[in-house]
């Protein structure tokens, strides 16, 4: 690891003088005038030795070298920031090899095929992969199932399932094929693949400026003009001066250069770009990936979140809770019956069923041949599962679809089920109705668990001002129980795809921005709408197209992370940039009172910082001005520190730490440089 | 020390007291409600509509907004040029005055039409009748009018959704005039005539003086509608030299304290007004605290400078510095007055600005430097503000890890390109202006004074103009070709640029939808962010203007106390 990072160093050392080339500095307006003034005031100090003299020939060679050195700052912390991308886009590039790919002329025939190399792949074309191979390109199965090695994308190494028809039916290029075979239709062609994007996003290649940063760079192009003509206009408001005092000379270029680099706001002009490609980085690192940083900067305004209700606010499974029997009939009895219904469910709620049955009252599963018994699964179509067995017939399912079973056997269908029913329906659990032969015998109270912790993230958010929204398939009932539990704001129950949709579009209207996860083709066009759409890898491609960044990892709680990140990335903008103006003030004081000593020597009561001289003191502050560069990179590429905290808490809060901390803090350094630069003889 | 304190509390208190019901009124004129005036006025305002061929209905997009301004400031600056050049000719002209020079009667013509009313000349040797009441009284009203309208223009940005358009401007500038200027003229006249004001078409007077042989010319004229509208419409420009130092403009105590209300009411009022129209009157009250809160500030250093910072002659400490000050006023109301004129963009001065401590000039130099902002003139004060607030939610809104909104609006790319086009263009203009006047050959012929301080007097006089004050540090010769057609062309730029960018930026405003505010959107009324807003206004003027101020007024400080 030692010597990545090594490299990774050094590799951005050798990228600072690389950057140094015009047509890159052009595209940093702050920067470029630091580097117009370095190239200017080394053109000063070569003049000097033709008897052209604008100062000390070593004083302007200094101010040169400190401006040579302010640019190669600013430099290194935008290339340390993108040597992260890189090396990750290294890792991605090892999974795009140009592979022989099985090229077949009809879905239904696999024999009849054309080897070819995969870049020639193009959409609609259909290939053939075996365990063992590559998937040539992005693509999506049109025929078999197989599990599929993702790791050299997600990294996350456990083979996952794909599948044709459904909501996991998308495959993407580079990835290995573990078991079976697939039959995949092409759906990119080379070079727009999503490993091609992926690459060109963690480079940082195809990073676009954001709108928030095109601002910003406004802003700052604009505090950049105000220093130009006011440094630029002192020279001839003191020579002016001078020439009617009659003592004092008009301030050097060499010092006029010094100061606007001083006051221009180069700490954030310095790192804005790392400042933004940290964010995006730091999103590739939580393994989800942005189509644009314009999503990111997005996420950070969400103030509405849907969330999934499975997997997201609950576990993902229903777990059996309680056995509720009718009158007349014993707990254990219930349970009896319940569990032998369930022995041959496969699922996560039968399996919960025997093990609550084994639990309380230590029912054993028992040796099903003995029973010679005959296990009804679940269909569609009857919509229960249970068991035959030495003439019982047990059933268990919803309470609709038992109630007939039980009344068309000629039983009766007893009303104080029905109330648990509702009772248990109520309560946000999923109640599960047991049946012997025409008698029922009470209810399974399936219960959704609510994950640790989110309810105090939902309160966090809250606090934020963002809205969570679950989203559910349940009865409004159930949903009611559960959200409040859970403790989200809203609910939307009974969810269908068209109302998701309206719902985000209702928020739209009333101004909010909204967040989503989705993997379904379904889920598509809610995708589009939203604001952030996180769409889970091991979705469809409609899906992943739809939104705007992607979730490796397929885990729909990553989207409360996505809004941190995006907040966390506007913060970091906010802060160092008034902490970069903060820093002007001091300055000021620094430089002001000594620059025009000679033309009136009363104006030293002004310097309260006590500097030695002009010389000392302006040196001091454009060092100062270089070394901040340097001390805030890992600042840039770890962002502000965030907290969940209301907005007015969080502005004083920042404008504290970056705002008076501004202030105060070249006051002290630049002291204590000046002093440096007095002990070691600089006049 | 204390009457002075009490008589400005009184003065403040009494302004709020009247914004409010002012800024109220002003809303209604603005979104065309009906008000107490309508009745009586209504048919005048729709025989306008008939004459000028306009269709109240009919909306205008952003350029053709500007357009409309830009022709009909055009137009004025022409018409105000020709009846100076040609006033020898036109009636109305008792004493017989000739045309000035082209220059000055382009710096005169410009100088009016951008509500700046710096004046290169004094009104009773240069300006015929005629040309005062048709020429700069008309144009008192309607540069007034204009402002205020392009505010409305930038409110309705806020109000809008998804609109393309803005308003009109020819309704926009007939409902201000009549409802609002006028009536508020006719007020503020009646009264100054009952303190003495003057107001005839007679010629000057010759009267004796005491002093047996010696005789005296007292000029006259129709001044007190003029004064009126100039205080109101935070025009500033004199009918005499002198400006309300004249007695015949301001002759007593309760003149000044009207004149002294009407240069800060309308600006005041519009706060309250801005609150009205976007449904939340916190946000106006905000943004009054901010401007009242500067102008405390501002108001507390003058007048403690003038009562106790005056320079040091021969060891004799001087208690209140009365040099250039006139009696009857004293040094409290001459500090609250030369506060307010500067803050607000008037430019009416009641003492010698030049004469002020080296610390109380400098203030009010700074108020200007600003960017008249501080109340600020009639309605471009308020959205030269609204600007700084743009730029401070942008700002302060990264650092709760939003991206910027104000009042629901998405603050984007092109909208900071405009804001920073408001911003930047004053302060350009002052710190260029003044380069290129100190490097001119004849400079030290135009100034009365060395060193520092004659360095203050050209600084002084570029921030006026270049921020459409029109206020002068005397002491400065403005009446010169290079001042005149500089000083001329910079009040214009200053003027329209930034209105343009304003209105392209109310257009872009109108067109966004509108985002919902939660406890994660910061908060824009709360007393941290007036404190916030004070701090960027501060910040952006002192980093503009310290480096020139210390070789001015700050120097000037220094080598006057000896210290």
């Amino acid at each position: 690891m030692k010597t990545t990072n090594n490299n990774k160093f050094a590799d951005a050392v050798k990228q600072s003088f690389v950057k140094l080339s015009p047509r890159i500095q052009i595209k940093n307006p702050v920067m470029l005038v630091v580097y117009i003034g370095a190239v200017l005031t080394t053109i000063l100090f070569f003049l000097s030795f033709g008897g052209l003299k604008d100062e000390n020939t070593i004083y302007t060679l200094t101010i040169a070298l400190i401006l040579w050195f302010t640019v190669l700052f600013a430099n290194f912390a935008e290339a340390i920031a993108e040597s992260r991308g890189r090396a990750q886009a290294d890792s991605l590039r090892s999974a795009k090899k140009d592979i022989k790919a099985r090229k077949l002329k009809s879905a239904t025939n696999i024999e009849d095929y054309t080897e070819v190399l995969s870049n020639t792949l193009k959409k609609g074309d259909i290939v053939h992969v075996v365990a063992g191979e590559q998937i040539p390109m992005d693509g999506e199965v049109i025929e078999g199932a197989a599990s599929v090695d993702e790791s050299a994308i997600t990294g996350e190494s456990a083979p996952v399932i794909r599948e044709s028809g459904g909501d996991r039916s998308a495959v993407t290029g580079g990835t290995v094929l573990v078991s079976d075979s697939l039959i995949i239709k092409i759906t990119a062609e080379a070079g727009e693949s999503f490993l091609d994007k992926m690459i060109a996003m963690v480079e940082g290649a195809s990073r676009k400026k954001t709108p928030n940063e095109i601002a910003l760079q406004i802003l700052l192009v604009t505090l950049t003009i105000i220093f130009l003509v006011v440094t630029g206009t002192l020279m001839p408001f003191s020579n002016f001066v001078s020439r009617q005092v009659g003592q004092g000379s008009a301030i050097s270029i060499t010092n006029v250069i010094a100061l606007l680099v001083c006051l221009a706001p180069t700490t954030i002009g310095a790192l804005l770009s790392s400042i933004g490609i940290a964010g995006m980085s730091r999103l590739n690192q939580a393994n989800v990936l942005a189509m644009s940083g314009r999503a990111i900067e997005a996420a950070g305004d969400v103030d509405v979140l849907l969330l999934d209700k499975t997997g997201t606010i609950t576990l993902g499974n229903r777990q059996a809770s309680e056995f509720l029997p009718v009158k007349g009939v014993g707990e254990n009895e219930l349970a009896n019956a319940a569990q032998l219904a369930s022995i041959a469910d496969e699922t996560a709620e039968g399996r919960s069923i025997v093990i609550l049955a084994k639990e309380k009252f230590g029912i054993r599963g028992r040796d099903m041949s003995k029973l010679n018994a005959n296990f009804i699964e679940f269909s569609a179509k009857t919509r229960m599962s249970g068991i035959d067995f030495q003439g019982n017939e047990i059933r268990k399912g919803a309470a609709e679809t038992i109630k007939e079973y039980v009344t068309n056997k000629g039983g009766e269908y007893p009303e104080e089920c029905d109330q648990i029913v509702k009772r248990v329906a109520g309560l946000g659990g999923t109640p599960l109705v047991v049946a012997q032969n025409d008698k029922v015998l009470g209810v399974v109270y399936l219960k959704d668990i609510v994950k640790n912790g989110v309810k105090e993230r939902f309160e966090d958010l809250r606090k934020m001002g963002i809205k969570t929204i679950m989203i559910t398939g349940d009865n409004p009932m159930t949903a009611a129980a559960i959200a409040a539990e859970a403790g989200v704001d809203d609910f939307l129950a009974e969810a269908t795809p068209e109302a998701k949709l309206t719902l985000i579009r209702d928020y739209q209207t009333k101004g909010h921005l909204v967040a989503m996860t989705g993997d379904g083709t379904n889920d598509a066009p809610a995708l589009a709408q939203a604001d952030v759409a996180v769409a889970m890898n091991s979705g469809t491609q409609a899906a992943k197209e739809a939104g705007n960044m992607v979730d490796l990892d397929s885990n729909p709680t990553k989207l409360i992370d996505v809004v941190r990140i995006g907040k966390q990335l506007l913060m970091t903008r906010g802060s160092l940039t008034t902490f970069s103006v903060a820093n002007d003030v001091a300055k000021y004081f620094a430089i002001i009172p000594v620059l025009f000593f000679g033309i009136f020597p009363q104006l030293s009561v002004l310097n309260i910082m006590h500097l030695t001289n002009s010389t000392t003191a302006i040196l001091s502050a454009i060092i100062y001005n270089a070394l901040i560069i340097v001390a805030l990179i890992p600042l840039a590429l770890k962002g502000v520190k965030y907290r969940e905290l209301p907005a007015g808490k969080l502005l004083s809060r920042n404008l504290l730490i970056y705002g008076l901390g501004g202030i105060i803090s070249p006051f002290i350094v630049i002291k204590l440089i000046d002093m440096l630069l007095t002990v070691c003889g600089v006049r | 020390m204390s009457n002075i304190v009490l008589q400005d509390v009184f003065i403040i208190g009494l302004l709020i007291l009247l914004a409010v019901p002012l800024g109220i009124y002003i809303y209604k004129i603005m979104s065309g409600q009906k008000v107490f005036l309508t009745k009586v006025l209504s048919p005048v305002e729709k025989g306008i509509y008939k004459v000028m061929g306009i269709k109240c209905g009919e909306e205008m997009n952003a350029i053709t907004y500007i357009l409309s301004i830009l022709v009909f400031s055009g137009f004025g600056v022409l018409l105000l040029w020709l009846i100076q050049m040609l006033q020898g000719f036109l009636p109305f002209n008792p004493q017989g005055m000739k045309a000035p020079s082209w220059d000055l009667a382009f710096n005169t013509a410009a100088s009016f039409v951008s509500n700046t009313n710096w004046q290169a000349y004094a009104g009773e040797s240069t300006l015929s009748y005629i040309t005062q009441s048709m020429g700069l009284t008309v144009q008192n009203f309607v540069s007034a009018a204009v402002g205020i309208a392009v505010l409305f223009v930038l409110i309705r940005g806020f109000i809008l959704t998804q609109k393309k358009t803005l308003g009109n401007f020819w309704v926009d500038l007939t409902r201000i005039t009549l409802y609002v200027l006028i009536p508020l003229s006719l007020i503020v006249s009646v009264i100054l005539i009952s303190q003495g004001v003057v107001q005839t078409l007679s010629p000057y007077k010759s009267v004796s003086t005491l002093q047996s042989g010696i005789s005296q010319t007292i000029p006259l004229g129709p001044a007190a509608s003029q004064i009126a509208i100039k205080q109101i419409g935070t025009n500033g420009g004199g009918f005499f030299g002198a400006n309300s130092a004249f007695p015949l403009e301001n002759p007593t105590s309760f003149s000044n304290l009207i004149q002294l209300l009407c240069i800060l009411l309308i600006p005041a009022s519009l706060c309250i007004t801005f609150g009205k129209a976007v449904k939340n009157s916190k946000q106006g009250r905000a943004i009054l605290a901010a401007m009242l809160i500067l102008f405390v500030i501002a108001l507390s250093v003058v007048t403690f400078s003038e009562q106790n910072l005056a320079p040091h002659f021969a060891g004799a400490t001087v208690a209140g510095n009365m040099e250039g000050k006139e009696v009857i006023n004293g040094v409290g109301s001459s500090s609250f007055w030369g506060t307010a004129t500067t803050a607000a963009s008037n430019g009416s001065v009641n003492a010698s600005h030049d004469s002020f401590t080296s610390i109380g000039g400098m203030m009010l130099m700074f108020l200007m430097q600003l960017g008249e902002i501080v109340f600020g003139g009639v309605g471009s004060g308020l959205y030269g503000m609204i600007g700084f607030v743009i730029l401070t939610v942008f700002i302060a809104g990264l650092m709760v890890g939003r991206t910027p909104e104000y009042l629901g609006k998405k603050v984007e790319p092109f909208d900071m390109k405009m804001v920073c086009v408001v911003i930047l263009m004053p302060l350009l203009l002052t710190l260029l202006g003044t380069a290129t006047a100190v490097m001119m050959p004849g400079v030290t012929t135009w100034l009365t004074n060395k060193g520092a301080h004659g360095f203050s007097e050209v600084l002084y006089a570029f921030s006026s103009l270049a921020n459409n004050n029109g206020s002068a540090f005397a002491g400065y010769n403005a009446n010169n070709p290079f001042t005149n057609i500089i000083g001329g062309i910079i009040m214009l730029a200053v003027r329209f640029v930034p209105m343009s960018a304003v209105i392209f930026l109310a257009g872009n405003l109108a067109n966004k939808k509108f985002v919902a505010a939660g406890e994660g959107t910061l908060s824009t009324s709360n007393t941290m962010f007036v404190m916030l807003l004070i701090g960027v206004v501060l910040i952006v003027g002192a980093l503009s203007f310290l480096p020139a101020l210390a070789l001015g007024p700050i120097a000037d400080y220094f080598t006057h106390r000896g210290i």
